[in-house]
């Protein structure tokens, strides 16, 4: 019996095991990939890296622009790529992003979840239905509406855009959420006189921080690695482009300066992988509420 | 009674008058000043004449603050008028900026490309169906469908079959919380990141070079000859589709996981008690058990896979036989200019993506996770 559970074991820890490696090796070859020496790139694979050859030169090279050595080229140098900039645009463009649809799904929730007015599920039905909206649909009719009142290009219409592609998931969650706290607590507030405006500022949005935690998460995650949306509504030029936008040009225009690339893939990671690891506890719960757009 | 008081003291007449047109013109005034100088804020953010850093700064208290004091002001303005309208305002104070928002964003959108979809590229002549005849019989929408099926069953499929076993791996074994994170990973990483890290295992050199791609580096161990796996047709499909894998799997394990933690341990001992074998506990006690988790994230994961894009874009860009319904509506939109065209492609993603969504959302409904 005992021998038995020991085979067990080894079976479920062993296959668990195999599975782990081939999903860690491929960011883990990036990972190594990125601090090595461009000509050791090209020439051996990275599970033949000597310890000793790193450098932190790639990482120079794609944030800060610094230029390179490269043969191949007439003066010999190669310019590298301004990534710190594309970092900025990233941030910009992801914290109101996130911050602005959360506040606006809030006030809606608790309308929603606490108010009595005409039309309310209508209203409510209104936006549960727009949940099977495929954003792509919008992308043609906004983009001309940006070119009419001249707001192409500007950081505001990407903040309203990625608003309005994650109002309905984040209204529906929160929604949830908030309806399903205790009645007595609003109608004990209610007789001490609280306004709406209050009961929502003071009581309700403190209660709900866990699910606006995870909601939170999520559209950051989402915004943070969002291509499409930028590339429709930011534009190409290097002053505005994001780090996606980015890394997505390097993969045509430097597709084989792995010493690029892989470090590149890295600077758009660094903060999605800290917020992963500092908040997986929320990131799970935010899954199993449902997060998840596709 | 009442009146003669009132003639007594006209002055508190006027006094009443003089407050009620201040109280008016400061309901006004107030929110003239809060559109000024939001949007003075705005000129001097895309007039760019500060550092970058002071702009990131500020563009982002701008952005946030500034819709924050548009709910303080709107409350502000309905607080004080007459009691009556109050109450009816005040609802809309709070669901009123979502509603429009979405008005705008995807309700009307979806009616203005519906409504384009039946006329030429440049949106001039109707045309009546001829978009749609174009985007059920044109080669390469064909071959988008086809691929898409692919991306589905295999995608959906695998990810959940994945999901599963490591799900029920996990629970079995000492390094679960590690093991989950390491699976749960890629979760995080965007899809243009994943293509880079994924061209770099499938990078491939002819047999004369050393390889640096792992994959083509094992099969030359194996003495096997270097495979161009992004350009080989039909197979470079799979070789997308195991991306979204790697991407995908984490999720479906976390929901898995937590699900199978919520089987009755008294059912699986009923289960062993009356002589049933590991195998049929599972598939006739567990997997039934846990079928309605299974179905939410299987779906979840389908809606992911139709809309499936970025993968495609930077991996292949669509080359080599591996276009997909959203990429090829990317390409009539913005590099053909094809309105007419991308519009009908956007309302068959539509049409596609809606009955799975309502299941989806029935399903998720009838768990309740929330916690």
């Amino acid at each position: 019996m005992k021998s038995r559970k020991l085979a067990s074991d080894i079976v479920v820890n062993g296959t668990l095991g195999i599975l782990c490696l081939l999903w860690t090796v491929p960011t883990f070859g990036v990972l190594v990939s990125s601090f090595r020496q461009p000509e050791a790139l090209r020439e051996t694979g990275w599970w033949k890296t000597a310890p000793g050859e790193f450098t932190l030169a790639n990482y120079e090279q794609v944030v800060g622009g610094k230029e390179y050595p490269d043969p191949t080229l007439p003066g010999g140098v190669a310019q590298g790529e301004d990534m710190g900039r594309s970092f900025l645009n990233s941030l910009t463009v992801t914290v109101p992003s996130t911050l602005i649809p959360i506040m606006i799904a809030a006030f809606a929730a608790y309308g929603f979840a606490w108010m009595r007015f005409p039309g309310r599920k209508v209203f409510f039905v209104f936006v549960v239905a727009l949940l099977v909206v495929p954003l792509q649909i919008a992308l043609i009719p906004i983009l001309r509406d940006y070119m009419q009142i001249n707001l192409t290009g500007t950081f505001l219409a990407v903040w309203l855009a990625h608003t309005g592609f994650g109002l309905p998931l984040a209204t529906y969650l929160l929604f949830n959420y908030i309806s399903s706290l205790p009645r007595d607590l609003l109608e004990s507030a209610f007789i001490d006189g609280a306004s709406h405006f209050t009961i929502f500022t003071r009581l309700i949005l403190p209660l709900s921080l866990p699910a606006l935690a995870s909601f939170a998460i999520f559209q950051f995650l989402w915004v943070w690695n969002d291509l499409l949306v930028a590339l429709v509504f930011i534009g190409g030029t290097p002053e505005v482009a994001v780090l996606t936008q980015r890394l997505q040009e390097m993969t045509g225009s430097r597709g084989q300066d792995w010493h690029l690339l892989t470090a590149g893939a890295f600077v758009t990671m660094v903060v999605p992988l800290l917020v992963f690891f500092g908040l997986q506890r929320y990131f799970v719960r935010g899954l199993l509420a449902g997060s998840v757009k596709g | 009674m009442g009146r003669s008081t009132h003639l007594e003291r006209p002055g508190r007449f006027w006094q009443h008058v003089v407050a009620t047109i201040g109280r008016l013109l400061i309901s006004l005034l107030v929110p003239v000043i809060t559109f000024v100088v939001i949007w003075q804020v705005f000129l001097f953010l895309r007039a760019g004449n500060a550092p970058r850093l002071v702009l990131v700064v500020a563009g982002i208290v701008w952005g946030v603050g500034g819709v924050a004091a548009l709910f303080v002001l709107a409350n502000w303005v309905v607080e004080r008028l007459p009691a009556r309208w109050a109450s009816g305002l005040r609802p809309f104070v709070f669901v009123g900026p979502a509603l429009v928002i979405l008005g705008w964003y995807l309700a009307l959108p979806t009616v203005r490309t519906f409504y384009f979809s039946f006329f030429d590229a440049a949106s001039k002549n109707f045309v009546g169906l001829t978009n749609y005849v174009f985007a059920v019989t044109d080669a390469a929408m064909r071959e988008s469908f086809r691929n898409n099926l692919l991306w589905l069953i295999v995608g959906s499929g695998l990810s959940v079959v994945f999901g599963l076993l490591i799900a029920i791996l996990a629970d079995r074994s000492r390094f679960e919380k590690l093991a989950k994170s390491i699976i749960f990973l890629p979760m995080a990483i965007s899809f243009v990141g994943a293509g880079v890290i994924w061209r770099f295992i499938y990078f491939y050199r002819p047999a004369s070079a050393e390889q640096i791609g792992l994959l083509n580096a094992v099969v030359v161990a194996l003495g096997g000859t270097p495979v161009a796996w992004i350009t080989k047709q039909p197979w470079n499909n799979l070789f997308l589709v195991a991306i979204m894998i790697w991407l995908n799997t984490g999720y479906a394990m976390v929901l898995l996981s937590a699900a199978l933690k919520g089987v009755p341990a008294e059912l699986l001992e009923a289960g062993r008690i009356d002589g049933a074998t590991e195998v049929q506990i599972f598939f006739r006690i567990i997997i039934p058990a846990i079928k309605g988790t299974i179905i939410t994230v299987a779906t979840t994961i389908l809606i992911g896979c139709l809309k499936i894009f970025d993968i495609v874009f930077v991996m292949t860009n669509g080359n080599y036989g591996t276009e997909v319904i959203a990429s090829q509506f990317y390409k009539q939109m913005f590099k053909f200019q094809n309105f007419g065209r991308g519009g009908a492609i956007a309302i068959i993603l539509l049409l596609a993506v809606t009955p799975v969504m309502i299941y989806n959302l029935r399903q998720f409904r009838e768990r309740e996770a929330f916690a």
